[in-house]
């Protein structure tokens, strides 16, 4: 019966797919086009791949709304490897790289039968954004020149990024009509892409910018073909190169380098780009996706190897998923895989019905795409972010940058990974921290009263965030759950942010996710994905950055008109006095949510001393009544935990109420008072709330949930036990 | 069920030689069990005088106090395991340190190697201490094994002995045996159905051990936690600060086991907190 019914709606929602996977076709033609002829390869074949990989993986993928096709990342490193590989001839440079995207097709079904899409999370967060940044410049670097006419600006990034001002004096000065006319549409084409956006236009907008570029500079060929006197002014060389016949000239890998050292290279490179922005973008389009489902990663890793596999040997490149096209896919209702096999069947079409039109597109329109592109991968705004993060997160990204741009892809990234490490030990002074915990399974998952509770210790980094990711994907992302860092020495940047993911796709799933532990860390700046290494006990942090469990106390507070502090000298001064705190050295008190007579608050206190000292931080409820409370224990009947430090008082039971006395442990010294003190609407009170630890002393009531910090929610339910417990007495 | 009547404690002249003495003389009382202690090392007056000071400075044995004096090299871990064969020892005593630096890595070794070829029971104290510090919460692992329900037994004898009153059974349930990869939305429905069954096994199995155990003073609880086994029962014992944690002795350790530490490695390798091995 469900079964139909899944199915049902997959066709009613044929329309809308059929739709957006247009748009999404016209926006992957140009860029199909553009990244081919950037990466060095046929236009052909940016096309090729995006119609094998929207066919292939709609069929056997496992994710729902993304689009799949050739990736900007990718282009560096095909360049790279058709430059190298074929020593200066290109065009047996791409049958060799062929060969290369076809082995990389093959190691990416291996991993994904290996079940490796969890490696991605390996690469720490700001070493990623450098290299895509050094993507983007490079491509930005190398395309800026096509964009001004030129076609034969040669040399490394650097070279090329010191020649752009000579390229823009250059196209001024020129002579040749061609260049001048092909520069200009470059340049109109970059500012269609920059604008486009601002103009909120719903006709305009109805065609993605880069499909405005082709029609633009196609209208502008039949303006000089139909209605002007003068010749097309652009030369042939300017415009783009397809195969006379598309259906029969596919170029075929040549496998005979295979052996080779630069061979083996080019192939790791392929197949690390690939997956990278591929589980990137799959992760990204998750959170996109308005059916909220989760998509999986390893079944999508396999069709994009088998993709590639078969698109290599047609004679096109990787295929990937991209995120700008799938989210153009989502913005335009695509709700199931259909979209992206229209995606590619609308590619098919415009290549049979309209070959003669696209040979009439210039090369500096397409390369306006890509520039635009790769000013997006490394904006400003991006290196803000990272810098906002943390100084050492700008040093990692820096240092990746400037090493993928100056080397390869592959030695940035190591060199990523590498000073992210050396930084991380630099910040703990302590190496040990990490060799000697970095393989132990450091994550303790269980069930408690219905909500999940995970502890996490040592410490938890990109090192070994895997084995955090493998017990958070089991929690249903409906549930409660509750991490704790609180035995962590060191948590960072990439952990925080994965946590925050986590964090918003159970709001969007109605779930609830809570990181607790940290508020006694040291951040390394305000951001909320920054680091935080935990500090000695001793130190108490005047003023630092809010952890967002801070900030959501605050609000809580503002809510409850209750007054929140961060510390507090009269609970430091008032607590001992309870029996809990006998033989318990109050620490720090923090996080303190007060009205006139109730107090919630963080306290943390060390048990023992000297090795056998333990520090543990739990929240509490402190009430002060109006009248005087006669000193006593309260408890569920059965939890010894606490008796021992009201030892040699036995359980007063209440005639009246047996079923009271049953459930409930009730222990103090006068015995007269407290029976008095009970009285019926108590005893209903607390039967019909949740049981807590409470002890009373002369100094109020102090009510105990669990001995460790409580989540935001668990405050909640204690403030409102605290308020209605105040009223009854 | 275990009863420990005989106990052994190494003596070494350290710092902890006292409170490592208290801990050893108020369990023997609480066991009502003789107490043996071997100390490795040349004999001599002074030694046996400071022995004798101590001795009389802790409470006073319900049983005669028997103290061995051996020759040999204190770091020698054979003279400790003959000495248990011996005088037909039902526990040792061991004063572990928690892993802090180096050479506390290094005292912990040697506890581990007691451990692994002890042939009776072993106790390691993290915090040997000169008073009391009461015990309350006991954990114990209820892993699917043949030694499980006499260990389960053993941990309700000693919470009768040290008046403790909760005890939580944990079933450390493997990942492996899930049998079901998350991916998606559809698989991870799966895994929670399967976690839910393996869960109620787990509990089943328990309940049915603690059928025949008499329990009425006691807290029990149970708890199914999803880990690597071994490491995660010391994980959760800090967690909840339990003060003693009771696990079955290990199969026979291969080469392999050394390399590639499991189960109760783990947990000597990071005391979480007083250690209960019943073999």
């Amino acid at each position: 019966m469900a079964k139909k019914n899944t199915f049902k709606t997959f066709l009613s929602d044929i329309p809308q797919n059929l739709f957006s996977g247009f748009v999404v076709s016209l926006i992957a033609l140009p860029l199909g086009l553009g990244l081919a002829l950037a990466s060095g390869a046929p236009p052909i074949s940016g096309i090729i791949a995006a119609i094998v990989g929207g066919i292939v993986v709609s069929l056997i993928g496992g994710s729902h709304v993304t689009i799949t096709g050739p990736g900007n990342g990718l282009v560096v490193v095909i360049l790279a490897a058709i430059t190298t590989l074929g020593d200066g001839n290109m065009q047996e440079g791409f049958l060799f790289t062929l060969a290369a995207i076809v082995i990389s097709g093959i190691i990416m079904i291996i991993l994904g039968f290996l079940r490796m899409g969890s490696l991605g999370d390996f690469f720490p967060g700001s070493a990623i954004q450098g290299m895509l940044a050094a993507i983007g410049i490079g491509i930005f670097a190398k395309q800026i020149h096509v964009m001004f006419g030129n076609l034969n600006a040669k040399g490394s990034i650097i070279d090329l990024l010191i020649q752009i001002p000579e390229g823009i004096i250059n196209l001024i000065k020129t002579n040749d009509l061609s260049i001048l006319y092909a520069g200009s549409i470059g340049i109109i084409s970059l500012l269609i892409m920059i604008f486009y956006s601002k103009i909120r236009n719903r006709y305009f907008q109805l065609i993605p910018a880069p499909m405005w570029i082709v029609v633009l500079s196609v209208g502008m060929y039949y303006y000089f073909d139909l209605v002007s006197s003068s010749a097309y002014p652009i030369d042939k060389s300017l415009l783009i190169a397809l195969p006379d016949d598309i259906l029969s000239n596919f170029a075929f890998p040549n496998f005979s380098k295979i052996y080779d050292a630069d061979f083996l290279n080019a192939v790791l490179a392929i197949t690390l780009i690939a997956s990278i922005e591929s589980l990137l973008s799959i992760k990204a389009v998750d959170k996109l996706d308005p059916l909220k489902r989760r998509s999986n990663v390893n079944k999508d890793i396999r069709a994009l190897g088998l993709a590639t596999v078969i698109s290599g040997f047609l004679g096109g490149l990787n295929v990937v998923t991209v995120i700008a096209r799938s989210s153009v896919n989502v913005n335009n209702k695509g709700t199931n895989r259909s979209a992206n096999f229209f995606h590619a069947s609308f590619l098919v079409v415009f290549i049979l019905l309209f070959a003669t039109e696209l040979r009439k597109i210039p090369l500096p329109a397409l390369a306006a795409i890509l520039v635009y592109t790769g000013y997006k991968l490394a904006s400003p705004e991006n290196i803000k972010k990272v810098f906002l993060i943390g100084s050492e997160q700008l040093i990692i990204f820096s240092i990746t940058l400037l090493t993928t741009i100056v080397t390869s892809l592959i030695s940035g990234i190591i060199v990523g990974i590498l000073v992210t490490f050396i930084i991380h030990i630099i910040i703990n002074k302590n190496i040990l921290l990490f060799i000697k915990n970095i393989l132990k399974p450091n994550v303790l998952m269980f069930k408690e009263e219905g909500k999940y509770y995970v502890s996490v210790q040592n410490f938890s980094s990109f090192l070994n965030y895997t084995k955090l990711k493998t017990k958070l994907d089991q929690i249903p992302e409906s549930e409660e759950a509750i991490i704790d860092f609180s035995l962590c020495d060191f948590v960072d940047h990439s952990v925080m942010e994965n946590m925050n993911n986590y964090s918003e796709s159970f709001t969007r799933k109605g779930g609830h996710f809570e990181v607790i532990g940290l508020d006694d860390s040291k951040p390394g700046s305000e951001h909320p994905f920054a680091l935080r290494k935990i500090l000695p006990r001793q130190i108490t942090l005047k003023e630092g950055y809010l952890t967002k469990r801070q900030k959501s106390i605050q609000n809580i507070s503002e809510e409850m008109h209750w007054k929140y502090d961060a510390f507090s000298a009269r609970e430091m001064e008032e607590l001992p006095s309870f029996g809990y705190f006998k033989t318990r050295k109050i620490n720090k008190v923090s996080n303190v949510l007060s009205n006139e007579n109730c107090t919630i608050f963080d306290v943390q206190f060390s048990e023992g001393e000297m090795i056998a000292k333990q520090v543990i931080k739990a929240t509490m409820l402190h009430i002060h009544p109006l009248k005087p409370v006669p000193d006593f224990t309260l408890d569920r009947e059965g939890i010894f935990e606490y008796i021992l430090d009201f030892a040699g008082y036995t359980d007063i039971n209440i005639e009246k109420h047996r079923d009271f006395s049953k459930r409930f442990y009730l222990a103090g010294k006068n015995e007269e008072k407290i029976r008095n003190f009970f009285t019926n609407e108590l005893i209903l009170f607390f039967e019909s709330n949740k049981q807590y630890h409470i002890e009373a002393s002369q100094n109020g009531l102090l009510v105990i949930g669990h001995e460790r910090l409580s989540s935001v929610k668990e405050m909640k339910a204690l403030a409102y036990f605290g308020m209605g417990l105040q009223k009854t007495i | 069920m275990k009863k420990f009547d005989k106990l052994l404690i190494g003596i070494a002249f350290s710092p902890n030689l006292k409170s490592n003495i208290f801990e050893a003389v108020r369990l023997a009382n609480m066991f009502d069990a003789e107490l043996v202690g071997v100390h490795v090392g040349t004999k001599s007056d002074e030694k046996k005088t400071a022995l004798k000071a101590l001795l009389s400075e802790a409470n006073p044995l319900k049983k005669p106090f028997k103290a061995i004096w051996k020759e040999g090299n204190p770091v020698n871990v054979n003279v400790i395991l003959e000495t248990t064969i011996s005088e037909k020892i039902d526990l040792l005593i061991l004063g572990a340190i928690q892993k802090e630096n180096l050479f506390k890595y290094y005292v912990g070794s040697i506890a581990r190697k007691i451990t692994r070829k002890a042939p009776c029971s072993v106790l390691l104290l993290i915090k040997p201490s000169i008073v009391r510090v009461a015990c309350k919460h006991i954990v114990v692992n209820g892993l699917q094994e043949e030694r499980t329900e006499e260990t389960i037994k053993t941990a309700f004898t000693v919470s009768n002995f040290l008046q403790c009153n909760k005890i939580t059974i944990v079933e450390e349930v493997s990942q492996t045996e899930l049998h079901v990869k998350v991916n998606d939305d559809k698989s991870l429905r799966k895994a929670n159905i399967a976690k839910e069954r393996l869960s109620t096994r787990e509990d089943q199995r328990v309940k049915h051990i603690l059928e025949t155990i008499n329990n009425k003073n006691i807290t029990v609880k149970t708890q199914s936690i999803f880990g690597k086994r071994g490491y995660s029962i010391g994980h959760y014992a800090k967690v909840k600060r339990a003060d003693l944690l009771i696990m079955n002795a290990p199969n026979k350790l291969g080469f392999f086991d050394r390399i590639f530490p499991h189960d109760i490695e783990y947990i000597l390798s990071e005391l979480p907190t007083d250690v209960l091995i019943v073999k």
